[in-house]
Parts: structure tokens; sequence; C-alpha cells
């Protein structure tokens, strides 16, 4: 099967500045692929060099099969979605959405065909007339992406398109761009800053940070397999642990040692006979740590630990300690009788755990 | 801008307060008559008789009011040895002026959307020495421009004046659209390009239908500046192109007969009549050209 | 071709007013510059001989005038229209209600010609018909105001049309400037019992400083440019006593044919703004860029 988008050594520097590096990138035919990253890591540029409106410095780019690299973006059967939406501030919806067609000399009765058809998907057939300047934020949103649908293209690109909405209507969005892409079919590329939005939408995820891709998988690979520690700690809400141990062979298997400000050090043992070197980082996500008394299975380690804190967060309650001279987080139920500045017994599930190398940062199991 | 005003001092006693207040009004008022005291000098001599004026009261309201002088101004003053009055020279002006607008403002626009929107390598600095030619005083490029008119052949024409205006009113044209562009979001020209959208496309259809107050802007502007140069017209005008400013400053100097005032007088309004009716109908467009093309940037 | 055209239509675009910029600025800058050390006189000559010219400026007792006039001008018309500018600013900011009317009336004369003003002004000064016998017919018998055909008064008649002309614009500059003052920190200040002088001066003046620079650059290039208004006010007269450094050359270029005058006398007020302009415009393109 031919792949809908393919990107190969991919390069894009301003003068001496290289804003991507080497990058490599490829997707299926009703992929939702999303790049995320903090700002600044270049994922809208790279954004912006698969839509044609940033010219490659090496590399290629193929759309579709067919080699993209040095297509202008309107011959790339592409539509984009910006964060500012960048509708036509003079024309009326109906124009908005139609103008790519008109411009390209599509005939009237097929753009008022297409038209009609897209404004009822989006339920905006009583804006038509209006101008952007009159319509509200999730409207406009909405004018943006008919913009984009009514033209059918080989791959759809979003740039950050639900930043400039409230947190409500955020949520109801990304469930509506969801349902889109699911009804669709249609391949889309779609870049953010939020780590929620990417784990929700995409069925593949391009961590990026400086330039430089850091993880390509599926949510669940990304979110479970961090591939480094920047992964780690950027995907995830709250962040994943990452506790400074000690990796101690024995031999039924490797004793875990996490040191303990004024109290004996948490010995934990693995089972799975890893070869660790003897500094590792930790991780552990906070709903892997939890009440003894409340969760366990067979991989599960217990100990004692002195709560600091105490933050219940309706569904969870969220307790903080110090482990290897870090906050480290733990999500408990909310009924659990944690109490800040009490000892509770926690269970650690070492089957889901994460251990980095503390120099390169890299995944070690 | 937040829009707020200072309220005069805070002050218990009422008397004061209402003392202070017109206080206030009465030295507005006052500056209100020195700002206002020329223009109708100018009116009410106009109005008189060359008899009147010389019982010598500028201030006094005419006894008899008489159009003769503005009919003389209009079309029988003499500058030097021709007499046909100001309404050849008023014709010239618009044909120097209308045509140097549009075309100034048309490329200024292009340029602008240039710069904001299509940045290249380098458009930054062409831009930065274009605005500095706003800045240049006129004088170092006279004897220059007076040779190379002469070499096009257009030395002492009216296209002449056009192209001369037109090639010094780039700057400010180009830094006025530039400056407006520079606002719009650059999504704005990506959004149209992944539309298909060419360069020109996008100009005329988003761009333009944008622009409208800074056209205004624009062509107020430049035609304040076109309509009331006079170092160009009289280094490049002859006999016949010459433009308003030249013939009102040649009739009122002109040396031959009785010195007319009520004529000079009506020709300085029918000279400063079109800036000050666009002044009138259009302030704040013109205010806003003025402040833009002082708080550069 | 076609994909050529496409990708280089904004330099394309771009193209002839920048050349025409390179050549009818720069070209002719470089041009009169040269011209200025040589020996033209009629014609110009292209041989460069040195600073010439300029001796020959600098010995002129004319340029002398026209010279010292323009500091004298130029540093009256700058500091009065700026002050006056100020001062019906702030006056005009104390909730009039007949602001719009006002402001408008204080700002018209911008939109007149120099010469129309100096024709106006031409009108007023003249000592038979003007003022002067206006005062006189009122019974004041002593009243004397003749300072037009005064050779050491006469600068100042310019100076009078000049801030007639401009002090409204450098009005509305800064009362464009006063309103964008953060109102909150007005506020505070007023809760604070600051009285209203008070803010004025501690406060709300002090934030304008860029607006003050902005109406000194562009007083300063009214002033150095000013040609129009001495023609039509005095002629440069009377002999020669108003003359200024833009009406000395334009007489040296025009009327005696002495194209090496014209072109160095040029140069000099090209430098003059030069030394104002330029550190302006260096920071303003600076600062935006960064």
């Amino acid at each position: 099967m031919s792949k809908i988008l393919e990107i190969n050594n991919l390069f894009k520097s301003y003068g001496p500045v290289e804003i991507l590096k080497d990058i490599n990138v490829s997707i299926d035919q009703g992929d939702f692929l999303v790049l995320v990253g903090p700002s600044g890591c270049g994922k809208s540029t790279l954004l912006n060099c698969i839509a044609g409106l940033e010219p490659i410095t090496s590399g290629n780019l193929s759309i579709g099969g067919q080699d993209m690299t040095t297509v202008s973006p309107k011959d790339r059967d592409i539509a984009m979605v910006f964060q500012s939406y960048a509708l036509y501030p003079t024309m009326t919806v109906a124009k908005n959405i139609t103008f790519g067609m008109k411009v390209r000399g599509v005939d009237q009765a097929t753009q008022d065909e297409k038209l009609a058809y897209v404004a009822q998907q989006l339920q905006i057939e009583p804006l038509l007339k209006r101008k952007p300047g009159q319509l509200s934020g999730g409207q406009r949103q909405r004018v943006a992406m008919g913009r984009a649908l009514v033209r059918d293209p080989k791959l759809f690109l979003f740039d950050e398109p639900l930043s400039n909405l409230d947190a409500k209507l955020r949520v109801e969005m990304r469930t509506e761009l969801k349902a889109l892409h699911q009804r669709l079919g249609a391949s889309m590329v779609y870049v953010t800053h939020d780590q929620i939005e990417a784990m929700t939408l995409a069925t593949k995820i391009v961590v990026m940070k400086g330039g430089i891709i850091q993880q390509i998988g599926t949510p669940a690979e990304i979110y479970n397999r961090p591939a480094n520690l920047f992964v780690a700690d950027f995907m995830g809400s709250p962040a994943m642990n990452l506790i400074p141990a000690k990796a101690v062979k024995n031999g039924k298997g490797t004793a875990i040692q996490i040191e303990r400000n004024g109290n004996t050090p948490i010995v934990l043992s693995d089972t799975k006979n890893l070869d660790l070197p003897e500094d590792v980082i930790l991780g552990v996500r906070p709903e892997d740590i939890s009440d003894a008394s409340l969760r366990a299975n067979n991989e599960t380690q217990e100990a004692d630990c002195v709560i600091e804190i105490v933050e219940p967060a309706g569904a969870d309650t969220f307790a903080v300690m110090e482990l290897g001279g870090k906050h480290v987080t733990a999500r408990l139920h909310s009924e659990t009788s944690a109490k800040a500045g009490e000892t509770q017994r926690l269970a650690f599930d070492l089957g889901k755990v994460s251990y980095f190398a503390p120099d390169t940062g890299k995944r070690l199991n | 801008m937040a829009d707020y005003s200072m309220h005069t001092v805070q002050n218990n006693n009422p008397i004061g307060k209402i003392a202070l207040r017109w206080g206030l009004y009465v030295m507005l008022g006052i500056f209100a008559v020195f700002y206002l005291m020329p223009f109708f000098v100018m009116l009410t001599t106009s109005l008189k008789s060359l008899d009147e004026i010389r019982t010598g009261d500028l201030i006094s309201l005419p006894r008899e009011v008489t159009l003769d002088a503005w009919r003389t101004a209009w079309s029988g003053a003499c500058t030097g040895i021709q007499c046909e009055g100001m309404r050849p020279y008023f014709w010239n002006s618009m044909l120097i002026a209308i045509p140097g607008v549009a075309i100034s403002t048309l490329l200024g626009a292009l340029n602008g959307y240039v710069v904001s929107q299509w940045k290249f390598r380098g458009a930054n600095i062409i831009f930065s020495l274009m605005l500095f030619g706003c800045f240049i005083p006129f004088q170092v490029v006279l004897l220059p421009m007076a040779r190379v008119l002469g070499m096009m052949g257009i030395a002492g024409t009216i296209p002449g004046l056009i192209f001369v205006h037109v090639i010094y009113g780039l700057g400010f044209t180009t830094l006025f659209f530039r400056n407006y562009y520079v606002s719009i979001p650059s999504e704005l020209t990506k959004a149209a390009k992944v539309d298909g959208a060419g360069f020109f496309r996008i100009f005329w259809s988003i761009f333009l239908p944008l622009s409208i107050p800074i056209i205004v802007v624009t062509v107020i502007w430049q035609f304040t500046q076109i309509w009331n140069d006079f170092l160009f017209g009289v280094s490049f005008s002859q006999a016949g192109t010459q433009p308003v400013t030249v013939a009102l400053n040649n009739i009122v100097n002109s040396t031959t007969g009785v010195k007319e005032y009520n004529v000079d007088m009506a020709a300085a309004i029918i000279a400063a009549l079109p800036t000050l009716l666009v002044y009138v109908v259009a302030g704040k467009y013109f205010v806003r050209g003025l402040t833009a093309g002082s708080v550069k940037g | 071709m076609f994909k050529w055209l496409e990708e280089n239509t904004p330099k394309l675009v771009l193209a002839p007013s920048f050349i025409a910029v390179m050549v009818f600025v720069y070209g002719f800058i470089a041009w009169t510059a040269w011209v200025s050390l040589t020996r033209s006189r009629l014609l110009p000559k292209y041989e460069i001989d040195g600073f010439i010219q300029y001796d020959r400026l600098f010995a002129s007792p004319r340029w002398d005038t026209a010279f010292g006039n323009l500091f004298i001008f130029g540093i009256l018309f700058i500091v009065i229209a700026m002050i006056l500018g100020l001062l019906l600013a702030i006056l005009l900011d104390q909730n009039i209600r007949t602001e719009g009317a006002l402001r408008t009336i204080y700002l018209y004369p911008m939109a007149l010609s120099m010469i129309v003003t100096g024709t106006a002004w031409k009108w007023i000064l003249n000592p038979g018909l003007g003022l002067e016998a206006t005062v006189r017919g009122w019974g004041f018998e002593n009243f004397t105001f003749d300072w037009l055909v005064n050779p050491d008064m006469a600068i100042y008649t310019i100076v009078i049309a000049a801030i007639w002309q401009s002090s409204g614009f450098v009005m509305a500059l800064f009362l464009a400037g006063l309103r964008s003052v953060d109102g909150e920190i007005i506020k505070a200040a007023q809760v604070d019992g600051i009285p209203t002088w008070r803010v004025y001066t501690a406060i709300i003046i002090p934030s304008m400083a860029p607006i003050f620079l902005s109406a000194f650059i562009v007083l300063s290039h009214l002033a150095i440019k000013s040609f129009d208004l001495v023609i039509a006010l005095t002629g440069g007269g009377p002999g020669y006593a108003t003359d200024l450094p833009a009406t000395y050359m334009y007489a040296m270029a025009f009327s005696r044919g002495d194209i090496g005058q014209a072109a160095s006398s040029a140069m000099i007020m090209m430098m003059v703004v030069f030394t104002i302009v330029v550190p302006y415009l260096y920071s303003e393109l600076r600062s935006k860029d960064g």
C-alpha cells in the first residue's frame, strides 16, 4: 500500500540555523498524525514544509506517492486549517469556503453543491451569509474546517487549530474533530503543543524537540514506552515520575534502591532480569503507584512512604512524596486513607515502569 | 488606545472650579482666533473692493461684498505676461495630482504587500533604503533630475512632473501600506496559497478589499503633498505647465500694474480649496496620514 | 519558465521601485556629491577638484546668513511649535465639549500649501495696509510692526507663519500620545491625591519621550526643507536677510547658474538632515527588527 505522506531525510535551515534535522516520517491512508512538542521544536515549520509554504533545504517529500519536494502549495492537493483560522475578512462565510474552488475554476453548480454538503456536515448553514467578524471563535473554527473539508484533498493539515478556543469549547471541538476523522477516513497531519490533544486524536504521534524527532509511535507506545526522558516527561499529565535509583544485581533479579531523605531507602526488586547499569532513572507513571490495599497484581512491590501533600481532584486523589530527592506523585483512589504527614503503604507496579540512562536519557528496557 | 480624558483639578470650591473652567475655554478660544484669523482675513479681503482695502482695516467685514476679485483671480489675473488667472494652472495641478496619486498609491500598495507578506532575503534592506528616500532634502536631487528629465524628453511637461512626484512619493506610500499590511497575519496569505491563489490573485481578492482605510489615508496624503508642492513645480515646469502653487506665487509677486490684494487673496483661497475640502471632508484620515508619516516603523 | 516567474513575482514587482529609488535617490545624491567637488559653473564638469566649492560656500556672506538663519529659524520654530503644540494638547485633554471642532480649527493650516500660508501672512504683516495700519486705525498712532521689511526682524515673520502652519500638527501628535498613556496609572495617581499638574509633569509628559522625538524629527525636517514659505513670504529679502540654505541652493541652481555652489549647498543640507535623521531611523528600524 502506498504511503499518503512520506518524508525522507528532510533538513530545513534558515541561514546557518538548522530548524529541522533529518526528519523521516510516513503515514498511511486514514492515519491521524500528530506532531507534538514544546514551542520552538520545529513542528509548525515541518507542517509548513509539508504544505509547501516553506522550501525544504534538503531531503524529499511525497504526497500520495508523487514527489512534491518543490511543488507549490496549490498543486499539492492539500488543505490547511490555521491557528488564527485565517478567514478572509472581507468575504462571507460562503465565499470563504468556495474561494479555493473559484480560484481553480470549478463550475458554480459544483461549488454550490459542495458548499451545501459541507455546511450541513458542520452545521453552519445559518452562518453562510455572515462575515468572519460577526462570528464567535467556535464558529470561525468551524468555517475554517469547512474551507478545508470542501476541497476534499488527499491530506489535511492542521496548525494548532484549537489553541485559540476556550477550554470547554476546545474539548468539544476535539471530540468533534475525532468523529469527523472517523467518519471521513481522511488522512490528517495535526500540530499541537498540547499532549492531551495528541493522545486523544492521534493514530500516530511524532514527538519533537529542537528540530529532531524524539519518538514516533502510537499513543499507547508513546505513553507506555517513552523512548527517552524528554518524551517521558512531556507526554502525560501529571508527568511521569522520574526518580534517580541504583540497580543492584542479586540472585533473583535486580534490586532497585531509591534513596529517601532521613529514612531508609526503598528497595524494589525487578524480576525481569534486565541488564541495567548501576545508575538508572526509574520512570513511574502516577497511576502505577497506588494504595497497597486497593490494587495489586503479581508484579507490584509494596513500600511504606511518608505522604507530604494530598490533592483531591475529584475522581482521583494525588499524593505527593519525596523519593530519590524528587517530588513523586501517586494517583490514588479518591477514597484513599492517605493523609499529609502520615505514612501510607503504596504499591509500585514494576511491570509498567521505564528505565532510563541518566547520562544519555535513553530508554533502557 | 485608552479612551480617557483627564479631569480638571478636583476642587472642592465650586466657584474656583467654574473660574478655572472658564479660563480654560477662554484660552482655547484665543488660540482658535489665532488659527482662524489669517483665513478670515483672506476671505474678507477677497470679498472687498480695492478702495475699501486701501482704507486699511484688516479685521473689518466688507461693507459691500463683491466677487470681482474672485472672477479676476480665476480667469483674468496676470502671472507675468499671461493674464488667464488661476484656471489653467488649477487644471494643470489636477492633471499632475490625479495620475501622480493613482500611480504612487498603486505602486505603494504592491510594494507594501511584497515587503510585508512576501518577504525574501534583502526585502527589509530594500524597504529601509526606500524609507530613507523619504527624508532626503529634495534640493540634493534637483540638479540631476533637471538633466535626466531633459534627457528623457519630458522636461517642463506635465508627465515629467507626474514622474517626479511618483518617484519621490514612493517611499511614503510604501511605508503606509507596509505598516498596514504588516499587522495582517501571514496565515491569511498562506491560507490563500493553499487555496490555490497566486501573488496577484491574493492581492486583488484579499488584500485590496481590506485596504480601503489605508488607501484613503494614502490618497489624501499624496494628494495634499502633490497639490501643495512648490519646489518641484517651480523647478521642473515651464510657462503653460505650471501647477497652481507656482501660479499663485507668480500672481502675488507679479510686478506689473496695481497691486490687487483682493485678487491675491482670492487666488490663494482657490489654490487652497481642494486640500481644505479634503481636510474638512476626511479630516480623520488626513490626521492619520500625518501621524503615520511621522511615527515611523 | 512559468515556475520561475511564479516564484519571482514578488521580486519582479518590487524591482522597478527599487531601481527607481537606487537611481533617483542614491544615484542622484552621488551625482550631486561628485559635482560639488568640481569647478562646475553654468554647466557641470566632472573633473574632481577638491573642496573648492565648499571653500567658496563658506566664504560667501550670503551663505553665512542663510546658514545662520537656518539655526535661528530652526531652533525658534521647533521649540515654540513644540511648546505650543503640547500646551494645546493638554488644554484639549480636559474633557472639552467642543474638542472636535477646536482640533479641526487648530490643525487646518497643515492642509494648506506653504505658498498659501506665505501669501496670507505677507498680506497680514505688510506695514502699509496690514496689521500695522489696522492697529493705527484703532487710534494707536505710534504702533509699529514692520518686521516683514526690517532686515533684522524679517526672519521672525517666517518663524511666526511656520508655527501657525505646523503647531496644530504637533498638537495632534501629542494629543494622540496623551490618550495612549495607560489610564490606570493616572487613576492610581488621582486616587493617591496627586494634583493634575503634577500628574502631567511627573507621569504623562516623561512617558511621551518617543513622541517628543518624533515631533522633533518631523519639525527639524520641515525646517531644513523650508523653501516655499520663504519664497512666498519674503522672497528671501529684504536683500538676502531671510535666505535659508534651501533658497540659496535654488538661487544658485536656477537663477545664478552656479551649479557647483548649488550642489555643495545641497550637500550641506543633506548632511544636516543626516545627522538628525540617520540615528533616529537606525534606532527605529533596529527596534522593529528586534
